[in-house]
């Protein structure tokens, strides 16, 4: 691994210890849970954005003695950490700020709200329609009010696209090292290509970030060591969010002897296109329309991500398609559907997984997708 | 060319020795250990067979166990084994249905006998052979005398899609003295109406071969058929049809 790359590793841990000092200075923090939130005001507003989504098993059990059993993992492991506060950055956070995209996590909000303040967004889900763009642009300003509110700031519209800049110069450079991949042989295994993408969401220092970020692009540019991702199968992660510690399909699919070249979830792809228009003159306007953009099954008829995933396939040259849904959650597990039909159109192999953060199904788990990987002509 | 496919299931390990023209074949308990259960079979078909290890040109492994036996040759899984069996036994089938111990599949294949698209059932027992085993104990048959022990014309609806309460309702229904002959057909229709719903998800085109231990039962032949609306083809043999693939690869390679 690269030295660069093994910086990445070390994110969470550094961002922790100046998270930490930041406090001590005064500083507020604000968690957040999902790639609806706009970070952007968070920065404007003077405090740090640290993503809170939980990708460990651990505090499930914990989260059960509330929340039902059969519930997305992600929202069950997001409520066990706040509730048995064992994630310091839910320790450190002054706010958090949910988002109406499911109905798991909204009506989990409420019970978070028990433990933390939780301030929710109200996410209009027919986004092609013009009403929805008009409530979220209300929502983003009331957003706005309560952080100055919350946080005791003013939060300037120069501030506001300082803030865009910072984050669609990130946005674009994530972009640039995930794009490298679209070559033959690609430059980053899935674990590695997680690793980054992932990691990234809990640095408390954009600019530091921003340099890391291009420091590894143009290592890998160069890098020649990709000959062992040679001659594997070429495969796309699509459906629901993965972290470190909820990584396991892409273990399995790695394990097998295939490569995940690109993710289509949150965790990779699916914001990287997106990015804030700086030539409006209103920056709430320039943030909202970029989010309402955002692929996510909660949205309806959501016809972005079918593009997206159409043109991924081409462009990352790619053999075979797993398609992730965590347990219970319907969105991405219909959606499953049309992903299904879109992929098998293209005569390439899908696989579509139902499953949770324990590691009772790895050999059922393992056996699909090891066929779906002799799938691969 | 001296080539032998095992396939060890969670149930029974099943053997196949391909030595040019002839077909030898063995099946043992697969037990605690995989491993063991491979090389027994492994000997057992020397044995058959009359010849020596060193002749065996190639070992290939697949079912549930195929890992734990990796080493001893190289690991197909079962959805690949069956497809290339079937493409051998009746090349005109483009859908296979698997009935085993642990799972049940359902794989499409091309006219090469190329996997192009499979469904396998999730983590519950329902569509099994497990299943069937269970409700055989709660009837105090063997599993393998419930096709024999069937009564169509008596049939009763079994509801529960899962195991556990499926054998409290067949209790229930035994203290309210309804037949057990009815009893099996109702369990029979319910493990080719789940199965049939997952064929109906991949996708049905040509015609559909059935195997598996399980596809020896009359009774859910019947059933799936029946749910299906058409005929199924059931190979001689037909828990071998893994192994039969596995082989088949090991002569290709
Ligand atoms: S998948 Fe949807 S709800 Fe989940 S983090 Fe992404 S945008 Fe948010
Ligand atoms: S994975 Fe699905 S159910 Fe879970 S939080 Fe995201 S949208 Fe909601």
């Amino acid at each position: 691994m690269s030295a660069i790359l093994e910086d990445f590793t070390s994110i969470r841990g550094v961002s922790l210890i100046k998270i930490k000092e930041a406090k001590d200075e005064g500083q507020k923090v604000v968690g957040i849970y999902c790639t609806y939130c706009p970070q952007e005001m968070i920065l404007a507003a003077g405090a740090i954005p640290v993503s809170l989504c939980g990708t460990s098993e651990t505090p499930i059990a914990d989260a059960e003695t509330v929340l039902p059993r059969n519930l997305c993992p992600l929202i069950k492991s997001s409520y066990g950490f706040a509730v048995t506060d064992t994630c310091p950055f839910f320790h450190f956070s002054d706010l958090i700020i949910g988002e109406t995209t499911c109905d798991g996590k909204k009506k989990m909000f409420e019970i978070m709200q028990e433990i933390k303040p939780v301030y929710v967004m109200q996410l209009p889900h027919l986004h092609q329609l013009d009403a929805a763009l008009e409530l979220w642009i209300k929502e983003l300003r009331r957003l706005r009010s309560t952080l100055e509110e919350e946080l005791d700031v003013e939060i300037s519209d120069e501030k506001l696209w300082d803030a865009i800049r910072k984050v669609n110069h990130e946005t674009m450079a994530v972009k640039a090292i995930c794009d490298l991949n679209k070559k033959n042989p690609p430059v980053l295994n899935g674990l590695d290509l997680l690793t980054v993408t992932w990691s990234r969401n809990f640095s408390s220092d954009k600019e530091e970030l921003f340099t890391m970020l291009n420091e590894l692009q143009q290592e890998l540019a160069t890098n020649q060591e990709s000959e062992a991702n040679a001659n594997k199968p070429r495969v796309l992660l699509t459906g629901c969010p993965v972290g470190l510690g909820s990584e396991k399909v892409i273990r399995l699919v790695e394990e097998s002897g295939g490569l995940i070249v690109a993710m289509e979830n949150c965790s990779g792809y699916k914001t990287l296109e997106l990015q804030s228009d700086t030539e409006l003159d209103d920056p709430i306007i320039a943030l909202a329309q970029k989010y309402m953009e955002i692929p996510c099954s909660c949205m309806s008829p959501n016809p972005y991500r079918f593009e997206l995933l159409e043109r991924m396939l081409e462009e990352f040259q790619v053999d075979a398609v797993v398609d992730l849904t965590w347990q219970a959650c319907h969105t991405y597990n219909i959606e499953a559907f049309t992903v299904g039909n879109l992929v098998r159109d293209k005569g390439l192999p899908y696989l579509h997984l139902e499953s949770d953060y324990s590691s009772s199904d790895l050999e059922t788990l393992k056996v699909r997708i090891e066929a779906l990987l002799e799938m691969v002509v | 060319m001296l080539v032998v496919g095992l396939d060890i299931g969670s149930v029974a390990a099943k053997g196949i020795m391909l030595d040019r023209g002839k077909m030898h074949r063995a099946m043992i308990p697969t037990g605690w250990s995989p491993r063991d259960a491979s090389e027994e079979l492994i000997n057992k078909l020397l044995k058959i067979s009359g010849c020596k290890r060193e002749q065996l040109d190639d070992i290939i492994v697949t079912g549930y166990g195929r890992i734990a036996v990796a080493g001893a040759g190289q690991v197909a899984t079962e959805i690949k084994c069956h497809a290339r069996a079937v493409a051998e036994l009746y090349p005109q089938v483009r859908t296979i249905v698997d009935i085993g111990g642990q799972d049940s599949k359902v794989i499409r294949v091309n006219g090469e006998g190329r996997v192009i698209d499979f469904a396998m059932n999730d983590k519950c027992a329902a569509g099994t052979g497990r299943f069937l085993q269970i409700m055989a104990n709660a009837l105090g048959l063997d599993v393998s005398e419930l096709g024999e022990n069937e009564n169509f014309s008596e049939m009763v609806s079994i509801n529960s899609m899962c195991t556990v309460f499926a054998e409290s309702e067949i209790i229930g229904l035994l203290a309210r003295g309804t037949s057990k002959a009815g009893i099996i057909a109702g369990l029979h229709q319910s493990v080719g109406r789940r199965v049939a719903a997952m064929v109906r998800r991949i996708g049905i085109d040509g015609e559909i071969a059935f195997t598996g231990g399980v596809a020896k039962n009359p009774g859910v032949h019947r059933a799936l058929e029946e749910e299906l609306g058409c005929q199924l083809l059931i190979p001689e043999g037909c828990q071998f049809t893994g192994a039969l693939g596995a082989a088949l690869l090991g002569q290709n390679s």
